[in-house]
């Protein structure tokens, strides 16, 4: 008797948890983590001290567990009392009220909600990053590896073909606006003196970094002309040699720096323009693959020649397709560049590449969520994994194999991204009310 | 003015004759049939109608226009639709997006529209998609849009691939086998859907089928094709009868006897 008693209420508790939060909007999830990195800010270095630590943990304690595993505990403690109470606590507080509100933002139109909706979490990124310089490069190389994560998707998982330049590209497109920026605002060994005021620099930004796109796009060009012609894995050869000879070629022409590379790019990539590149790049894409227009890369990758008798131009669309994703890779690259302010030709070459398959095949093919996920979680796992130096590249590999094991096509394929799903009151009235 | 035009169309694969000299003409919105024993170079004849080979020798001129060698979108485009024996459905799409996919050739919206979510692409897709419920309510599966094909019963794919056909708007549908592996209920709801599209959307039809019932029922005009050659063609009755036809499907000595 005893027994079934117990049970009951174990089985029923994830039901019970799925009724308090299964209603919470992503609104009071945003106000959750608000109040998260609020707390953290006036209590963290105090809370750090008590349970042990020096400093504040900067990545969820996850540094801590491979450099000072005696710490952990602490950290776990820590990121319980500063992150996850609150962020629980009111969220579920917050489910009624932050419903309300998300019904009616979305009667100003369902453009304004997103916005709102991602003008806080940027919001809450921005004072979470603050804490710690260390932080901040963490989240701006995260949000350009999303960047490369789903431009490489949109090849090899929604059109399912093999590429294996996206390094290249993103070569491409780093030297291209590095170019732009050092030759225009900055006076510099390899170009000389700056041809136009620095001031006008964090304007024009953005040309530069559309330079670096449409480069990486040509080069997409010059691939994409043999490679698709005819069917078959012509592609991932082909895109390996680009990726070789755009490397070799950058470590051979002294007027790009050689093998030493590039230095001294200004510092115009803040948080905020990386945040607001990643934001459009990721619009821009979800917009294309959900579109009829689009969705001829599924029809491509799954049966080639039923698309080409429904009249969809499979030439055209691949090689589309394929100049586009260079393109998002080459800002990606441009905004690297202008994070790191420092890039070699070393930085592009094979090792980076496996570093985005896995971000790929790990999050999920032919999906926007997985490749967010893919990105952020194989970035913080590379950052964890930091102590462990060179052996870093026997976790990520063996974990990508675990991956494939059990879930071959990743951990969230085939979603569909939608945003203005994604930012919808979750109360029964409104979806009642809801057409 | 005929519809469809076949006139001497030859095809080689490498040294191999598949096709020899196949003719055929086909009026708008007629039922045409075409038959014969396996191997008989039917699909090919098909293949070489959309596109998907170009022939060695010969026209194929669709509504007064050549449209020899054209690539296969380009032909689909032009109002020629086909299905495949094999189905080659997506297998990761939905139904829906299944028919909408053969409204490709229409998008006016571009890649503009695609990448920024432009009134114009919003109001071209909602037409795109009015347009693919309608032909999935006509044939029945509306309930079934949300659903990846891969987890629908054969008949029900069987009749999203002739919904996307159907979604190219064709002023003729060339059928490959549509009945193949069907219980002999989905063959009898599979010969009423084609009569329906040939009656109501007065769709012109070119059918390949093994089941000769279903061919004499449905069709008034066969052709039959052995070895890649043309050997009888005609009324149902007249092919029926015709001693060079069943020569080919029952053998010579049969006949002698």
């Amino acid at each position: 008797m005893q027994t079934v008693s117990q049970i009951i209420p174990a089985a029923d508790k994830p039901r019970r948890v799925a009724r308090v939060f299964g209603h919470t909007p992503f609104l009071a999830w945003l106000l959750g983590a608000a109040a998260a990195v609020l707390l953290e800010h006036l209590l963290g270095e105090t809370f750090a001290g008590l349970v042990g630590l020096s400093k504040v943990p900067v990545l969820f304690g996850l540094m801590i567990l491979m450099s000072k595993p005696l710490l952990f505990p602490g950290a776990l403690l820590y990121v319980a009392v500063i992150y996850l109470l609150p962020l629980l606590c009111v969220a579920g507080l917050l489910t009624r009220p932050a419903n309300l509100v998300a019904a009616a933002l979305l009667r100003f139109g369902p453009a304004f909600a997103v916005i709102v909706h991602l003008a806080l979490f940027y919001g809450v990124l921005h004072f979470w990053a603050d804490i710690s310089g260390y932080r901040e490069l963490t989240v701006k190389f995260t949000l350009i590896a999303v960047l490369l994560t789903l431009s490489l998707n949109l090849i090899n998982g929604y059109m399912g073909e093999f590429s294996c330049s996206h390094p290249g590209f993103m070569a491409l497109g780093a030297y291209g606006a590095s170019t732009f920026t050092l030759t225009l605002f900055v006076n510099n060994p390899l170009f000389g003196k700056a041809l136009l005021p620095g001031f006008l620099g964090p304007w024009l930004f953005p040309l530069g970094l559309v330079f670096g796109g449409l480069l990486a796009s040509l080069g997409a060009l010059l691939i994409a002309i043999p490679s698709f012609k005819t069917r078959g894995d012509y592609l991932a050869i082909i895109s390996l040699a680009f990726l070789f000879i755009v490397k070799s070629l950058l470590e051979n022409l002294p007027f790009l720096g050689g093998p030493r590379g590039m230095g001294g790019q200004p510092d115009y990539a803040g948080l905020p323009v990386v945040f607001a590149w990643t934001a459009m790049g990721v619009w821009i894409m979800n917009n294309y693959v959900r579109s009829t227009l689009g969705k001829s890369l599924n029809a491509i990758r799954d049966d080639e020649a039923a698309a080409e008798a429904m009249s969809v131009d499979t030439r055209h669309t691949k090689m589309t397709a394929f100049m586009f994703a260079a393109f998002w890779a080459g800002v990606a690259g441009g905004l690297f560049a202008h994070v790191m302010r420092f890039i070699n030709p070393a930085t592009f070459g094979v090792q980076r590449l496996a570093e985005m398959l896995a971000m790929v095949y790990f999050g999920g093919l032919n999906s926007v969520y997985g490749s967010i996920v893919g990105a952020v979680s194989l970035n913080l796992l590379g950052e964890a994994l930091r102590p462990l130096e060179l052996f870093k590249w026997i976790f990520i590999p063996l974990l990508l194999i675990l991956v494939m094991i059990f879930r071959p096509t990743g951990l969230l394929a085939f979603r569909e991204f939608d945003a203005v799903r994604l930012v919808r009151p979750l109360d029964r009235d409104s979806q009642g009310g809801a057409p | 003015m005929s519809l469809l035009r076949v006139e001497q169309l030859t095809h080689y694969f490498g040294g191999l004759r598949a096709v020899h000299n196949f003719s055929l003409t086909i009026e708008a919105g007629r039922m045409h049939g075409l038959i014969g024993p396996n191997g008989a170079g039917k699909t090919t004849i098909f293949n070489l109608i959309t596109g998907v080979h170009a022939p060695t020798a010969g026209r194929v001129v669709f509504a007064g226009e050549e449209i020899t060698g054209l690539q296969p979108h380009r032909i689909a485009a032009r109002g020629l639709g086909r299905t495949f024996q094999d189905l080659k459905l997506w297998r990761h799409m939905t139904v829906l997006e299944h028919v909408k996919m053969a409204r490709y050739a229409t998008i006016g919206y571009g890649l503009i529209g695609a990448f920024f979510g432009t009134p114009r692409r919003r109001r071209e897709e909602a037409e795109i998609e009015e347009n693919a419920c309608r032909l999935l309510e006509m044939l029945g599966i509306e309930h079934l849009a949300e659903q990846v094909v891969t987890n629908l019963p054969y008949g029900v794919q069987r009749r999203v691939e002739m919904a996307r056909a159907l979604a190219l708007d064709p002023r003729l549908l060339l059928l490959d086998e549509p009945t193949v592996g069907m219980t002999p209920e989905e063959l009898n709801q599979m010969m009423e859907l084609i009569r329906r599209i040939n009656g109501e959307l007065g769709l012109a039809i070119l059918l390949i089928e093994h089941r000769m019932k279903m061919v004499m029922e449905l069709c008034r005009h066969i052709s039959v094709v052995v070895f890649g050659d043309l050997i009888a063609e005609g009324a149902p009755a007249a092919i029926q009868n015709d001693r060079r036809v069943i020569e080919a499907y029952l053998g010579k000595d049969t006949v002698a006897t």
